[in-house]
């Protein structure tokens, strides 16, 4: 059989893969991706999206319990934990779909099987036993990544679970336990105890949400503290028991240890890259903790072939993925205006209840890295919009540099905040100063009005509080 | 509504361009990735491909227009269902300045320009290009970012000596930040002027010559070198090598070389300048006004003679190449750059370049430095020559090469080291094995 030969060959279909395979057939070259599973990778079928679908039913069911303070009645409120995961897969499948449409309208050839790399601008692709050989002149690995397991705590997908798991519940669990409280650890401690589940979180550092301003994290253990979830900081599971159907957790804490009985357990303590059977050493490709490494341009150390997302290491955000494929797209195709990433532009978000969301430098960080800074808060209480919505806590806290003006960082906690924080994600692209965002007209009522209020409050003008 | 073609940018420093050839003329249906014309930079000839699906509708710029700004509209494709009728309410964003044409007239066909097309209704009033804040010294709207105007403003940087790094060349915190503080606009912008002080015009009579325009790629070589003497103190370093031994070398491998693979003597060349950079690494620098930047990897260049110029693609990491795929690199550079086919990526920096004169039968001479590099070798002929060995006289093969050194990178001593470790290997091929 002849041998198929493309100008880019894309390993793994998920946010990274796939926008790469359109943006490299967009600028003309022959494209072709390759996918063990299903199209969409991770972020469709198990992330950002079918737990959004969960998320949502846990807003709505929360909303419902509080129909009383909004002049409404319900009675025997009630939920149907399989409907709940049901339609959550439906959403996946549904942009799964979407995603077979998007290569076939960009000419984008699918290759179902599992890729390695076999040589200099060859990739192999096993299906059933059978192998194929195809040529490349470019290769871009988007092979994501997977839950990073802590040893003698491996997930078994009965009484441990990881993210995978606990999209899937067979039934919703009375307790839980959850390690790790970065954003996927609270967002399914927010969706489980929507539902009743006594929750309890344990993080080794000495906050929740340890990437996030040190205000916001504060603030958000309050709320979180507030809806019932326990939280444990400085706290590290020493080992679990498990039993018949619940697992004893054993946590060392300031105070000593502490055993905590639980129906299921969540471990969401991080990722690692999914580098293995790759044939990625023979290639010459460096990989270090569990990720690929590349450079600026997310190019390896083997000419030719470009590592994205996931892959390549932190933010592990999808958006972040997008992003790079794009980038190693263009670059491929030698586009003027290609840029490397620049981190302090990437937003990540949290779409426990309260939301959280940020861009840039945290107070502390943008101290540490020498500038004087001016800070501004705008708590929701006073927000009217927030009030009507029944929405009053949390807050928006912009970070500015003093001498320049520069928006160095935007912090937000509270309703809809993951929707607001892409305005000042523009801001910072556009290298406003605080002068435009002042100088900007912010729609009343809203929302988005606090993140004006915020700037204002940075340089002592506020108008609103 | 009819759909705006644009001047694409082709490279990372290309502002303008010429448009060499339509390829459609107007009425014909175009689809997507069908090669609507050719544009001609300093550096390549790119085709455009059309992007979108209609009908050219109208060529606004002439073929042999030079100095075609980036991203002004060249086109309008009509789209399906549309007639020329659609484009009377239409106007194609007339915002770019008027470009020269090619032929060596002056600008005053600007308006002729603009009034041209009789389909075309009297756009927009002209004053609107006028109105914006900061100007160019001739009076052109510069785009920098809020944050990179503050910065300016607090560093005495005036932005109209800067070039932006940021979409459509708009001037960022970066490019603020790099640039040297108290920075001015330079009378003429864009380095030295190209004229030269004595008009030649005034030597010859009319008649007795052919005036023939520069291309880009002429204007682009004229500007680059001419920097580069003035502003960077050569100074030369001559060697002879002995190739005998090297030639047996290539002669032995290139007849067990897989099928496809013939080794030249420049080939041989290159890795040896990549391992002698390697083994004398402060050559492989390029100075950056108050700090050098000391470079990680041999990347060699390869000055190849182009029809009217040249062009010095990079074989990048030579040092991490065997002997076979430079081979096939090389050869592929320099086809695509005989083509004006290659990427801007694939000649933009590199630290060290190789030019080769010796097909030509040139024994030795000396070649210009190509900044941000510090260093050049020029090759010349592997002949034979009487030579003294011991006391014997014997007859050997010789090669003369000349580096030209940049001496605020590298001094004389380093140099001297650097083509000590190039001989080396180059006598003793085997060497480069290890």
């Amino acid at each position: 059989m002849a041998e198929q030969s493309f100008d880019v060959v894309i390993i793994g279909s998920g946010p990274g893969g796939y926008i790469a395979a359109v943006r490299a057939s967009q600028l003309g070259l022959k494209t072709a991706i390759v996918e063990r599973d299903k199209l969409g990778g991770i972020c469709l079928n198990w992330g950002c999206i079918p737990t959004k679908a969960l998320l949502r039913s846990a807003e709505v069911y929360m909303l419902m319990e509080k129909a009383e303070e909004f002049g409404l009645s319900a009675e025997k409120i009630g939920f149907d934990g399989k409907k709940i995961v049901e339609r959550s897969r439906k959403v996946a499948d549904k942009l799964s779909n979407g995603i077979q449409f998007l290569m076939k309208k960009n000419k984008v050839s699918v290759i179902d099987g599992t890729a390695k790399l076999a040589g200099k601008g060859l990739v192999e692709v096993e299906k059933d036993g059978k192998t194929e050989k195809i040529k490349a002149k470019n290769i871009i690995l988007a092979t994501g990544a997977r839950a990073r397991e802590l040893k003698g705590m491996e997930a078994d997908g009965e009484l441990i679970w990881t993210y995978k798991h606990a999209m899937t519940p067979k039934e919703m669990p009375k307790s839980l336990l959850v390690i790790g409280s970065g954003a996927i650890g609270m967002e399914f401690a927010s969706f489980y105890r929507s539902f009743g589940a006594d929750v309890t979180v344990v993080e080794v550092l000495d906050r929740i949400l340890p990437v996030e301003d040190e205000e916001i994290s504060k603030q958000a253990e309050r709320a979180f503290k507030k809806r019932g979830i326990k939280i444990i900081t400085g706290g590290q599971v020493q080992k679990l028991d498990k039993g018949k159907n619940n697992v004893t957790a054993h946590v060392k804490t300031k105070k000593g240890t502490e055993e905590i009985t639980v129906d299921r357990v969540i471990s969401a303590v991080g990722i690692t890259g999914n580098v293995e059977n790759l044939g990625l050493e023979d290639m010459g490709i460096k990989i270090e903790k569990g990720h690929v490494m590349v450079d600026k341009w997310c190019e390896t150390a083997a000419q030719g072939i470009y590592a994205i997302g996931d892959l390549v290491g932190a933010p592990w955000l999808a958006h972040k993925a997008s992003h790079e494929g794009v980038l190693a797209a263009e670059r491929i195709a030698g586009v003027k205006d290609a840029h490397p990433l620049d981190v302090t532009k990437v937003p990540g978000c949290t779409y426990s209840h309260p939301q959280v969301a940020s861009v840039g430098l945290t107070e502390a960080k943008a101290k540490e890295a020498g500038y004087k800074v001016k800070v501004g808060r705008a708590p929701f209480q006073a927000n009217g919009k927030a009030i009507a919505l029944g929405e009053t806590d949390g807050f928006i806290k912009t970070v500015f540099d003093e001498k320049t003006g520069e928006l160095l960082g935007a912090h937000m906690i509270g309703p809809e905040v993951t929707e607001l924080i892409q305005g000042y994600v523009v801001a910072r692209q556009l290298e406003t100063t605080e002068a435009d965002l002042m100088a900007a007209i912010f729609p009343h009522p809203t929302l988005s009005e606090h993140m004006h209020e915020s700037v204002l409050d940075a340089f002592g003008r506020p108008l609103n509080f | 509504m009819p759909i705006p073609v644009t001047m694409p940018a082709l490279s990372p420093t290309m502002e303008e361009g010429t448009l060499a050839k339509w390829s459609v003329k107007e009425g014909d249906k175009v689809g997507p990735g069908d090669v609507i014309a050719e544009i001609e930079t300093d550096k390549a000839t790119m085709e455009v491909e059309a992007v979108d699906e209609g009908t050219v509708g109208q060529l606004l710029v002439d073929e042999g227009t030079e100095g075609v700004p980036v991203n002004k509209v060249i086109a309008v494709l009509l789209e399906e269902g549309e007639d020329k009728s659609a484009l009377d309410n239409f106007d194609p964003e007339a915002a770019s300045p008027a470009p020269k044409k090619a032929d060596g007239k002056k600008s005053e066909q600007k308006e002729e320009k603009e009034a041209k097309p009789e389909e075309k209704p009297a756009a927009k009033p002209a004053a609107k290009k006028e109105e914006a804040a900061p100007g160019k010294p001739d009076g052109k709207r510069i785009f920098a970012s809020p944050l990179a105007k503050r910065i300016a403003e607090d560093k005495s940087i005036d932005l109209a000596a800067l070039s932006g790094s940021g979409p459509r060349g708009r001037i960022v915190k970066k490019d603020v930040e790099e640039a040297k503080p108290g920075t001015k606009a330079a009378a003429s912008a864009g380095g030295p002027s190209l004229a030269p002080s004595l008009d030649p015009r005034a030597f010859f009579e009319d008649g007795t010559y052919d005036e023939v325009p520069m291309d880009k790629m002429r204007k682009t070589i004229a500007k680059r070198l001419t920097q580069s003497k003035q502003e960077i103190p050569h100074y030369y370093l001559t060697v002879d090598c002995e190739i005998d031994e090297l030639l047996r070398v290539r002669k032995e491998l290139n007849e067990r070389a897989p099928e496809g693979v013939k080794l030249s003597v420049n080939d041989f060349l290159i890795r040896a300048a990549a391992l002698a950079l390697k083994k004398v690494p402060e050559v492989n620098a390029s100075f950056a006004g108050d700090s050098l930047l000391m470079h990680k990897h041999a990347n060699v260049g390869i000055a190849v003679a182009i029809e009217g110029g040249l062009i010095t693609p990079i074989i990048g990491k030579a040092d991490e190449k065997g002997l076979a795929a430079i081979s096939t690199e090389a050869k592929d550079l320099a086809a695509r750059a005989r083509e004006r086919k290659l990427k801007p990526q694939e000649y933009e920096g590199g630290g060290f370049s190789i030019s080769n004169l010796g097909m030509y039968g040139i024994k030795n001479f000396t070649a210009v430095i190509n900044p941000p590099q510090s260093a050049i070798l020029a090759v010349g002929a592997g002949e034979k020559r009487a030579v003294v060995k011991g006391d014997e006289l014997v007859a050997a093969t010789m090669m003369t090469c000349t580096m030209s050194c940049d001496h605020r990178v590298i001094d004389g001593a380093l140099g001297a080291r650097f083509l000590e470790a190039f001989k080396g290997f180059v006598e003793f091929p085997a060497t480069m094995l290890m």
